[in-house]
């Protein structure tokens, strides 16, 4: 009876007109389905369980979730490198090809090494529950989307649902008044580019008559306009959203702030997955879809480069706060990888691609090895808090220092082949004035970098450091901005390393004396609460009279302490022995 | 000119298709100088259902039935009465003082980018862009199909995949807004000072100095406490309710302005 209804209704349908529903290949969005799914499993064991479950099995969940998307990820790769070719998928609403699996794959690599590096500082702040791993997996499923997306909707779509769980971990650490703020300020500002990225859509929509990246890249190519104000303007807002997610100067405002009022571990995520997707997206579109405009747009993503490498690079050295410089950092990474974009050729994706998959791990261990020094309370983020870590903690000081130099660029790791690949790429497309900007710029930001490899390594002695200190923790209050709430702050810090920190820092009381005075002159705020704040923050007394002897209270979490070392691990042997990867990046290329 | 050009469109347009639109355009456009010009916000937000609606007659005028039963829908029945609903929730006979401008440079900067935006439109609406050979819902007047149908068939063939993963935004929306929303556990060394303790509706004396909140906790609390006194008498409910503002937009060291709060509810708990 039924199925005769039903046989009907499907007849009817079917006769109605030409009524397909597209074959759904399955495998082709596993990746994406496994980590959605991973996220509602998650969900639904936090709520259905009796008592709370440990956040370590949070942690597996999301790992092994992020392990199998990374599995599903390969066999697809296999798929299309293998006996398959590429193709597109769910009425050609996805393009599966190398370039696409190879984000998917980066994406799942992010999901796994920030779940461990999140587990440590979750269960340090007593966080309990899902919500934390079930956002960043639906936030990598959006990376995936955007990355395999052959259709201007789904990029919309996968921006939205990568970028909404970002806004939501900015903002998740409620004892910090500076996370509401850079959860809001990310929101609205996302949003603001989110209107203009639709806006382009429709207007690229409207001039070509389609949302499909092939369809329209097939128009371009057969049609030549002499009137295309439409289809510019169309292409030219697309762009603004694209540079908003991916931090590039003029639209790098929030990137200081959010970076540095999210929790420190989900900045690190944020900056890792935010890159991979808008990365992704932004290549495919450009250099596949409007390929035949890239005369055009050519000289503005110049423009846009080199703004972005400068002003990454130049105000990154005035940074006092590492959170804050690493966001500066960031902006000068996202300039490097634009030159690939930039010299619009293959080698220049792949160069592109290859610095995009480095700097996920980069940026990841960074933020993880942060996570650890910003202490409980997530607060100890002013440059002086690694003085002297070489030798209270030398192998999270060697991570660091690993992880930083390969950033500047040192040879033998990573980070030194990725700038060398897309300096090479603009070279061979004769961008030389680009090349050597970025070169320079490269050269600029290795300052900051090195300025804390030093502070670990170094001594830190005498009256100038001293007063370093307290012009340090004077910008750390002044930063964080919003009178009152720096105020409300205080009591909160030191109330939260308290407990293992004042006993070590008492003797320095003078040396926090001086620290007090100098925020004092500074002209920011009351010294009476600052003055334990001072003696915290910046350990001045005890910079000042070396004393090896004295032990931070980190507590260094055995997963988070895995996440570091995959990463560091990533970054110096890939670098010492680059084949496999390059292998990768070259054979990931383009379906159109 | 704008004559000639208007002239031109109405002289191709049926009587009843030029009637329909110009009322429809009156409706929006008196609309909307009422949503900018009236003083009463709750006037604002009804006036701008009046232009939402006006925009619908157009788009049926447009044969765009799904379009215009969306707008009624999504823009009338949803996100006017979330903005009525939020003017309720802050107090619709709160004065705000407009001529106090926080930011004096932004009412010419929104002339001139209102300008600069009608320039925009008006130049992309008057070029002959080429556009694209077909587009996804059909021809304007007519395949012969219904605009729904099409719509959904395009939605159900086509856009098949972003129709599916708008479903995880919905659940990224429900989970972010269950995060955001959720406070801090209750008491013990978690808790942040700066946060302070949960003030309940009318609690504020109870908080007493100690409850130096952030200044938006407490002028939360400032204002529930002021609504929930039901027996005060409004002008002292809408003192509190300023002494709560003031909380907010003053930012300045709190001990001050709490303690004119706290004398306003000390005031209503003896009324009441």
């Amino acid at each position: 009876m039924i199925a005769s209804l039903l046989g009907a209704l499907v007849g009817s349908v079917a006769s109605s007109g030409a009524f397909s529903i597209p074959h759904i290949d399955y495998t082709a969005i596993l990746p994406e389905l496994i980590l959605i799914g991973g996220a509602l499993l998650m969900l639904a064991a936090g709520a259905l369980s009796v008592r709370h479950l440990p956040t370590f099995a949070y942690t597996v969940l999301s790992a092994a979730a992020g392990v199998a998307a990374l599995v599903s990820g390969i066999v697809l790769w296999e798929k299309i490198h293998g006996k398959g070719r590429p193709f597109t998928a769910i009425a050609h609403a996805l393009s599966i090809d190398g370039f696409s699996t190879a984000f998917v794959i980066l994406s799942a690599c992010v999901i796994i090494v920030s779940s461990f590096i999140a587990d440590g500082y979750l269960r340090r702040e007593g966080i309990a529950g899902p919500e934390y791993h079930a956002l960043a997996l639906l936030g990598a499923s959006g990376a995936m989307f955007m990355a395999a997306a052959n259709d201007f909707i789904v990029i919309f779509l996968g921006l939205e649902i990568m970028s909404i769980p970002l806004y939501v971990l900015a903002a998740m650490d409620q004892r910090r008044a500076e996370s509401g703020e850079a959860g809001m300020k990310y929101f609205v500002l996302g949003a603001f580019s989110s209107a203009i990225f639709v806006y382009g859509i429709a207007l690229t929509y409207g001039a070509t008559g389609s949302t499909n990246l092939a369809q329209i890249a097939g128009y371009l190519a057969n049609n030549v306009s002499t009137n295309d104000g439409l289809l510019l303007a169309g292409m030219g807002l697309v762009l603004v959203g694209f540079l908003f997610k991916i931090a590039a100067v003029p639209f790098h405002m929030w990137t200081p702030d959010v970076y540095q009022g999210a929790p420190t571990p989900a900045t690190g995520y944020m900056a890792a997955i935010a890159k991979v997707g808008g990365f992704a997206a932004l290549l495919r579109v450009f250099f596949s879809t409007f390929h035949s405009l890239t005369a055009t747009w050519q000289p503005v993503l110049w423009v846009v480069a080199v703004l972005t490498l400068v002003l990454g690079a130049v105000l990154g050295l005035v940074q006092r706060n590492v959170k804050r410089m690493l966001a500066y950092s960031s902006i000068n990474h996202a300039g490097f990888i634009l030159l690939g974009l930039q010299a619009a050729s293959a080698s220049g994706i792949s160069a592109s691609l290859y610095y995009v998959f480095v700097y996920a791990f980069l940026v990841l261990g960074s933020f993880a090895i942060i996570t650890v020094i910003g202490r409980r309370g997530d607060r100890d983020h002013a440059i002086e808090s690694y003085r002297g870590l070489a030798r209270s903690h030398p192998m999270l000081a060697l991570a660091f220092a690993v992880l930083l130099l390969a950033q500047a660029g040192a040879p033998f790791t990573t980070g030194f082949l990725g700038k060398l690949y897309v300096v090479e790429a603009a070279v061979q497309s004769h961008s030389y004035a680009l090349a050597v900007i970025a070169m320079l710029t490269g050269a600029v930001a290795a300052g900051f970098y090195l300025r804390v490899v030093f502070v670990m390594y170094g001594q830190g002695s005498g009256a100038g450091a001293r007063a370093d200190d307290g012009a340090g923790v004077g910008a750390g209050v002044g930063s964080a901005a919003v009178p009152g709430e720096a105020l409300a702050g205080h009591p909160e810090l030191a109330m939260a390393s308290a407990p293992g920190g004042a006993l070590e820092v008492a003797p320095g009381g003078a040396g926090g004396a001086v620290a007090s005075g100098a925020t004092a002159t500074a002209g920011t705020l009351v010294a009476a609460p600052t003055e334990p704040d001072a003696g915290e923050t910046a350990p001045a007394g005890a910079g000042g009279a070396p004393s090896p002897a004295r032990a931070l209270p980190f507590d260094l979490a055995p997963t988070t302490a895995v996440g570091i070392a995959v990463t560091v691990l990533f970054t110096v042997v890939l670098g010492i022995w680059p084949g496999p990867l390059f292998a990768f990046v070259h054979a990931a290329s383009l379906l159109f | 000119m704008h004559g000639a050009l208007a002239g031109g469109l109405l002289a191709t347009a049926t009587v009843p298709d030029a009637l329909t639109f110009a009322v429809a355009a009156i409706i929006s456009v008196v609309g909307a100088l009422g949503v900018v010009l009236s003083r009463n916000p709750v006037h604002s937000a009804l006036m701008l259902i009046m232009t939402l609606f006006g925009v619908a007659v157009l788009f049926v005028e447009e044969d765009a039935q799904f379009l215009a039963a969306v707008q009624v829908i999504v823009y009338a029945g949803a996100i006017v009465v979330l903005f009525l609903f939020v003017i309720m929730l802050l107090g619709v006979d709160r004065n705000e003082s407009i001529a106090a401008e926080p930011m004096p440079a932004q009412r010419w900067l929104a002339v001139a980018l209102g300008v600069l935006g009608l320039a925009e439109v008006i130049l992309l609406a008057r070029g002959k862009w080429p556009t694209g050979a077909h587009t996804v819902a059909g021809p304007l007047h007519g395949t012969g199909q219904a605009n729904v149908a099409v719509l959904g068939r395009s939605v159900f063939t086509s856009y098949l995949l972003p129709f599916e993963i708008t479903s995880a935004l919905l659940v990224i929306a429900v989970i972010g807004a269950v995060v955001l929303a959720r406070r801090p556990r209750g008491s013990g060394e978690d808790v942040d000072p700066s946060i302070g303790p949960r003030v309940d509706s009318g609690e504020i004396v109870a908080g007493g100095g100690g409850s130096a909140g952030r200044g938006g906790a407490g002028a939360g609390a400032g204002s529930a406490g002021a609504g929930s006194a039901g027996a005060v008498s409004p002008e002292q409910s809408i003192q509190a309710e300023r002494a709560a503002g003031e909380l907010v937009t003053a930012g300045e060291p709190f001990g001050a302005v709490l303690k004119e709060a706290e004398g306003v509810s000390i005031v209503q708990r003896r009324e009441s």
